[in-house]
């Protein structure tokens, strides 16, 4: 009798200490995943800024008479790549894009230009970097919101606090972010 | 909402591992009878038909294994598509990456097939080994919305873990096809030797004229009940794909307009064939659009998929992702 009953609590507890290695593995699982997205953003967000010197550089030649387009844009992109705080961020992100936008209007000036293929390719990659943000951010609220949900419901929520999972923040579009900047022309 | 659709990316893939799982384990063991079917047929005596037995189980297992690690370089070639970078088609290339982002998946490879009816596919046995191809005409005829839909109902055949039921669903039509195909020609050509030497065994050889007609009609029937799994299971996944794309890609227009230039299109993609056609978007082999409700297609029917898309459209994809999620409960 003893021995039945004490198989029977070994086997509940075996169960017990499985069935907390796995939603421990699914924690940190879904906390790795949160955090590898949050860096996705900052991989694009860099990558935009990263493709603006070749686009200078590509239409620099016809921008000859029309210098100050071309520093308006060098200033913005470093003024928007210092460290600030998100308000801040996003009124220089718009400055950004507004000067970008600049620099398309004066193009139609020039029709030799306006089938540039460096600025053709510009364009798709900006744009494209531009859906890869909004995905990235997408993809990051997506999984904030599986950890956070893991978290909140039970069995995790026994032990998950004490262990150091807590909830995170939602990536939450302000400002002049909230749309996705494109490009525009006033 | 995401959460909960996340939850359903999960319970799909599981769904997936299961059905893996038991589709190895019923493929085992219709290989094990049929083999032993067939060796008796042959051989004509309970004993020696274990050789056949084991015959068509090293069969099995040999070629289940090598296509299932080259099967994409398989279809691949057989569809003569050829990678590509970026630079190739930089539209394409992004479009895949924005999905692959969004999914939060590994950017996957990708593939152009040089042909111009519009179609795309993606194969693999698992997201970290995923390929997606589309034919040059694909990137002629649509938009780069459209592009992007279409794309993102590959990416969820990625994240699903369709691409490896679907590899796994064609390895089982190929090799009872080959098993079959083996025996039947062979019966064909050694049928006047074998009933020679085997006429004069008596009740052995009754037993052994049963098992010839039962193995013949299994080798008859056997590829066909094949094909009705690979039709029946790939129609409810395009479904479930364009519904995980819509929250993606967050465009169920791009998909639906994809979907309606695609099957308008009166062009006929030359490399796909039979054991390939599961795996694209849109049926490839045209004249089967007709019944397409029928037992015998793979894709359910344009119409009813571009419908259901238009409805998410109107809706707004709010509602979508809320629709989707409900199958969790």
């Amino acid at each position: 009798m003893g021995i039945v009953l004490l198989i029977v609590l070994v086997v509940i507890v075996a169960i017990l200490v499985i069935f907390a290695i796995v939603t421990y593995n699914g924690l940190v699982r879904r906390r790795n995943e949160v955090e590898e997205s949050y860096r996705q953003i900052d991989v694009q967000l860099k990558r935009r800024y990263d493709l603006i010197p070749n686009l200078l550089e590509g239409v620099k030649k016809y921008f000859r008479q029309e210098q100050d387009v071309l520093t308006q844009i060098t200033q913005a992109r470093s003024q928007a790549m210092q460290p600030q705080s998100p308000g801040q961020q996003a009124q220089s992100e718009a400055r950004l894009s507004g000067a970008i936008g600049n620099l398309f209007a004066v193009a139609e000036n020039y029709p030799d230009l306006r089938s540039n293929t460096v600025l053709l390719d510009f364009q798709e990659e900006l744009s494209s970097t531009e859906n890869k943000i909004s995905f990235a951010r997408q993809h990051y609220n997506d999984s904030v919101q599986s950890y956070n949900t893991k978290i909140q419901s039970f069995p995790a929520v026994i032990f998950a606090r004490s262990m150091g999972f807590t909830e995170k923040e939602y990536f939450e579009a302000q400002g002049p972010e909230r749309e996705s900047v494109t490009v525009s022309y006033d | 909402m995401e959460g909960r659709d996340q939850g359903t990316f999960r319970e799909r893939i599981a769904r997936n591992r299961r059905n893996s799982l038991l589709l190895i384990a019923v493929f085992l063991a219709f290989i094990t009878i049929f083999g032993y079917i067939i060796g008796f047929a042959w051989l004509g005596d309970p004993t020696r038909a274990l050789f056949g037995l084991a015959l068509a189980l090293v069969v099995g297992v040999v070629f289940g294994l090598i296509s299932y690690f080259a099967g994409d370089k398989m279809v691949l070639a057989a569809s003569r598509a050829r990678e590509i970078t970026h630079d190739d088609a930089p539209v394409l290339f992004n479009v895949v990456e924005e999905m692959s982002i969004a999914s939060g998946l590994p950017m996957p490879k990708v593939y152009i097939v040089d042909d111009s009816a519009p179609n795309a596919f993606a194969t693999g046995r698992d997201p970290e080994h995923a390929t997606v191809a589309v034919t040059s005409g694909l990137l002629e005829k649509l938009d780069r919305d459209e592009l992007q839909g279409v794309m993102a109902h590959e990416m969820s055949h990625v994240a699903n873990f369709d691409i490896r039921y679907s590899m796994l669903v064609g390895i089982l039509v190929g090799t009872t096809v080959l098993i079959s195909d083996f025996f039947l020609r062979g019966l064909w050509f050694s049928g006047g030797r074998g009933g020679g030497r085997r006429g004069g065994d008596g009740g052995g050889g009754q037993l052994q004229i049963i098992m010839i007609i039962i193995a013949v009609v299994l080798a008859i029937l056997a590829p066909l009940f094949a094909r009705l799994l690979q039709l029946s299971i790939s129609r409810q996944r395009e479904f479930l794909a364009d519904a995980t794309a819509v929250r993606l890609a967050r465009n169920p227009k791009g998909l639906a307009d994809a979907l309606q230039k695609i099957s308008g299109d009166r062009e006929v993609l030359e490399v796909a064939n039979r054991a390939t056609a599961h795996l694209y978007i849109a049926n490839p082999i045209k004249k089967f659009e007709k019944r397409s409700k029928g037992l015998f297609s793979t894709h359910p029917p344009i119409e009813e998929r571009v419908k259901i898309l238009r409805a998410l459209e109107a809706g707004g994809v709010a509602e979508t992702t809320g629709q989707t999620s409900t199958e969790t409960t």
